[in-house]
């Protein structure tokens, strides 16, 4: 199914009595797949209000990423949260849509400074489980009014409602952009290096480990002011090991977790305190790892089928498995406690339960 | 401003319930004589107060839960409360309720540099979270004005923003974590000291929802490192128009200031005759600060100041000592207080789009002459949120209404040029009747259910943020 408007979105949920799947793009779902109907939102496209001078931009959720990251490029903007392209980690084909961006809550490099996608989303619209059509929050960037479903909606992977529409804070492209690579660390060593990097005053929008390659730290904004900064940071990381400037490519595979690519097994996602994350790896028994955010989000390759949860014990944080399917659930298990009122948001919210049944793990 | 009438056998029960609550606490935490639970009749929200049943004041979130335990057996309603520092009304108790203050829980538990978190027991004051960490040169970024008194669980309970959102957002961008007693008396534990809880965003729920979810007993904060330095300027213009022009131009140039800070003449002149800050005589005025090294700010300045001057402002000052930076800030800083020396104020706080700018405040101009009151309009211009402060006569009879009824015309107004109510407030028991005007009824009831998940037998904060007529039932249930 795939609805050419809200009305007529709000009008099959309502009259929906078997689970539907719902898909933007069908780039980025994780989880076991959910059985039922196909319900797609690509239909519901297209900007609803782009004003470049209050840094604001509306859109149906079905719009595709690609024609939003471009339309903001164009007034020399961006989303300030850097959504990755998961199509070569998960095996996919086809086009990311800007509400799949906020089901999932992606978010990239660039998150240890800018936020979360759930950090830039100001307003949200969708149908809930009853097909009412639900507003929250809007198009302005300070808003305390009533409970905040804007964030509830980001990240809750299609289990509450459909999103119809999305807005967001948006920010300045940065003219230019210094990525400076410490070589030849360990990974506690490299954490370490970050920490200090993101502890310097010295705005770091991006801090990267990927073992065998180097350490990689990122300065943007303008032109002499990158050029300050990275010197300065230079002197920063200059205690950890040799630091040299390289090209910021390194950023595009860090984001869509490049290193992976085309090798098979279980694809895990930490989210961790940084300074944990060496030992917590250690024990994952991993095949590849990739730290990024200073190592606050870590990227594991393990065998096909194996519990990693298992193996690395109670920690700060959680685990999910982005690729594979196992005898263990791809979201962490919530405390009973936690999970209850988790529970009770989906059952209230999607009372048929209609929307990606058990995805997270609530059946 | 209506309030529900107290339960007759909740009040029937007094005694029994202060003594539940005793048995649960140390003696000097339970406070139930009026003379001293007085001075937690309102918050500064002066205009409405209510003695409540009985205050506690915790030291423990164990305390805290022992309490909400005993609170649900007996079926009391509990008001959580920070500081008491909310404009909105937030912490307003009612005859049959138990305030439950967090001041006495301000401790430091955790400070992680090389994790970049501070976490702290939420009575903590907001400008002490910062006096904590800026030794190793952080600051926690959330900056309300009232930060020297305000507490961590009002900034969570409302969400609170502050003058430097443009680029550091609000509360909620700075929140990782946070301990919640349920009305139950559960202790949660949502998120941590790392990023991106996993599962539902239930922290993102939790923040803004004004007390009606919880008890926030502990919070993991992120702290940032302090930027090398920073530096204002001052602009006037001939009109407003003109200043929200240079606001928006200043934006789409890419730059990102850490604080616009708009005037209105009305504010000009009430501040210089109050604080003397030496500003010039212009419609509107805009303080612009950026921050960096001091290369990065001469860089950052010279192109607003490019971009200002394609709008013929009538002053242009850089600050080039700490001093001139001071007296910059001096009026800003000192609006508040002008007004008060003007009379009774209403302070509003909805915000609009920034291009509304302008049109906006030509119909407060408008709307403000039909009432035959005054405004006086100070605010952050980067985000929008606008702070009118209408000022008014408390002791001549009538005029708190008329101020009120202007507050509710110039916050629809807000609402139709497709801003909202409130910005960094609250809605509380100020705006809840102006509720319906921003949201349908299917909008309310989306937001209700969340409160029903929470607190299933609406004990928490009730007959605040909706509109009695929308939580009636389930307020009576």
């Amino acid at each position: 199914m795939r609805p050419e408007n809200e009305a007529e979105l709000a009008e099959i949920v309502r009259g929906a009595n078997a689970p539907l799947v719902l898909r933007g793009g069908g780039t980025r779902g994780i989880g076991v797949p959910a059985a039922g109907e196909v319900l797609e939102t690509g239909g519901l496209s297209g900007v609803r209000l782009y004003e470049p001078g209050a840094l604001t931009l509306v859109v149906g959720a079905g719009t595709p990423l690609a024609e939003v990251e471009g339309m903001l490029a164009a007034e020399g903007q961006r989303l300030p949260f850097d959504p990755p392209d998961m199509r070569g980690l998960l095996g996919r084909e086809g086009e990311s849509t800007i509400g799949g961006v906020v089901a999932v809550n992606a978010s990239g490099p660039r998150r240890v400074q800018a936020g979360a996608c759930r950090d830039s989303l100001i307003g949200v619209r969708f149908v809930d489980g009853t097909g009412t059509v639900v507003r929250n929050g809007g198009r302005v960037m300070k808003n305390v009014t009533g409970i905040d479903l804007v964030k509830l909606m980001a990240g809750s992977h299609g289990t509450l409602g459909v999103l119809t529409e999305v807005a967001f804070k948006v920010l300045p492209a940065p003219e230019a952009g210094a990525t400076l690579c410490v070589g030849g660390l360990d990974d506690g060593q490299a954490v370490a290096a970050m920490a200090a990097a993101l502890g310097s005053p010295f705005d770091v929008t991006g801090a990267a480990h990927w073992p065998g390659r180097g350490t990689f730290l990122r300065v943007e904004g303008f032109e002499t002011s990158v050029r300050y900064r990275a010197g300065e940071l230079r002197r920063v990381l200059g205690r950890f090991g040799p630091v040299e400037e390289v090209a910021g490519d390194v950023w595009q595979a860090v984001r869509d977790v490049a290193p992976f690519h085309g090798r098979t097994g279980d694809v895990w996602r930490l989210s961790v305190k940084p300074s944990e994350a060496p030992a917590l790896v250690a024990r994952a028994g991993t095949e590849a790892v990739l730290y990024d955010w200073g190592g606050g989000l870590v990227w594991l390759l393990v065998g096909a089928g194996v519990d990693l949860r298992a193996r690395l014990g109670a920690f700060d944080g959680h685990a999910t498995r982005m690729r594979g399917l196992g005898p263990v659930p791809a979201f962490q298990p919530e405390p009973a406690a936690v999970a209850a009122i988790s529970a009770g948001l989906r059952a209230k919210f999607d009372p048929k339960g209609v929307f990606n049944r058990g995805l997270m793990g609530a059946a | 401003m209506e309030m529900p009438q107290p339960d007759p056998a909740i009040l029937a029960r007094r005694d029994r319930i202060l003594a539940r609550l005793a048995a649960v606490l140390p003696a000097d935490a339970l406070i139930s004589d009026p003379a001293e639970t007085r001075a937690y009749e309102c918050d500064a929200l002066t205009a409405y107060r209510c003695l409540p049943m009985a205050v506690v004041l915790p030291r423990t979130t164990e305390e805290v839960a022992a309490v909400m335990r005993a609170c649900h057996e007996e079926g009391v309603k509990v008001i959580p409360r920070g500081a008491g520092t909310s404009l909105a009304g937030g912490s307003l108790p009612t005859p049959d309720a138990v305030v439950i203050g967090v001041a006495r829980m301000n401790g430091v538990i955790e400070t992680d540099y090389a994790n970049r978190f501070i976490h702290v027991q939420t009575g903590r004051t907001n400008l002490s979270v910062t006096g904590a960490v800026e030794a190793e040169g952080f600051f926690y970024a959330p900056d309300p004005s009232s930060q020297l008194a305000c507490a961590i669980a009002g900034n969570i309970g409302m969400n609170s923003g502050g003058a430097h959102c443009l680029k550091y957002g609000v509360t909620t961008n700075n929140l990782l974590g946070v301990t919640l007693v349920t009305m139950t008396g559960e202790v949660l534990r949502i998120g941590g000291p790392f990023m991106d809880a996993g599962g539902l965003d239930l922290l993102g729920v939790i923040c803004g929802s004004e007390g009606q979810l919880g008890v926030v007993t502990e919070a993991w904060l992120r702290i940032l490192p302090k930027p090398e330095g920073a530096r204002p300027v001052l602009m006037g213009f001939a009109s407003n128009e003109v200043a929200g022009a240079c606001v928006a131009d200043i934006i789409k140039g890419g730059l990102l200031p850490v604080a616009i800070e708009f005037m209105d003449r009305p504010c000009i002149e009430a501040t210089e005759a109050f604080a003397k800050a030496g500003y010039p005589d212009c419609e509107a005025l805009l303080i612009v600060e950026v921050e960096g090294s001091p290369a990065e700010i001469d860089e950052q300045l010279a192109r607003i100041k490019e971009i200002a001057l394609r709008h013929d402002p009538v002053a242009y000052r850089e600050a080039e000592t700490e001093d001139q930076a001071k007296r910059i800030w001096l009026g800003r800083k000192s609006a508040f207080g002008a007004m008060g020396q003007m009379g009774d104020y209403i302070c509003l706080d909805g915000t609009i789009p920034v291009s509304e700018l302008a049109f906006v405040l030509r119909r407060i101009g408008e709307l403000t002459e039909s009432y035959g009151l005054r405004v006086a309009n100070v605010f952050h211009a980067g985000d929008g949120n606008m702070h009118p402060l209408i000022i008014f006569n408390a002791n001549q009879p009538g005029e708190l209404e008329k101020a009120e009824a202007l507050g509710a015309d110039i916050l629809k107004l807000c609402v139709e040029v497709g801003g909202c109510l409130t910005g960094e407030h609250g809605v509380g028991v100020e705006k809840r009747d102006l509720m319906s005007v921003q949201f349908s009824d299917a909008d309310m009831e989306a937001q209700l259910r969340v409160k029903d998940v929470f607190d299933p037998g609406w004990l928490l904060n009730p007959a605040k943020v909706f509109p009695l007529y929308v939580t009636a039932s389930r307020r009576a249930a």
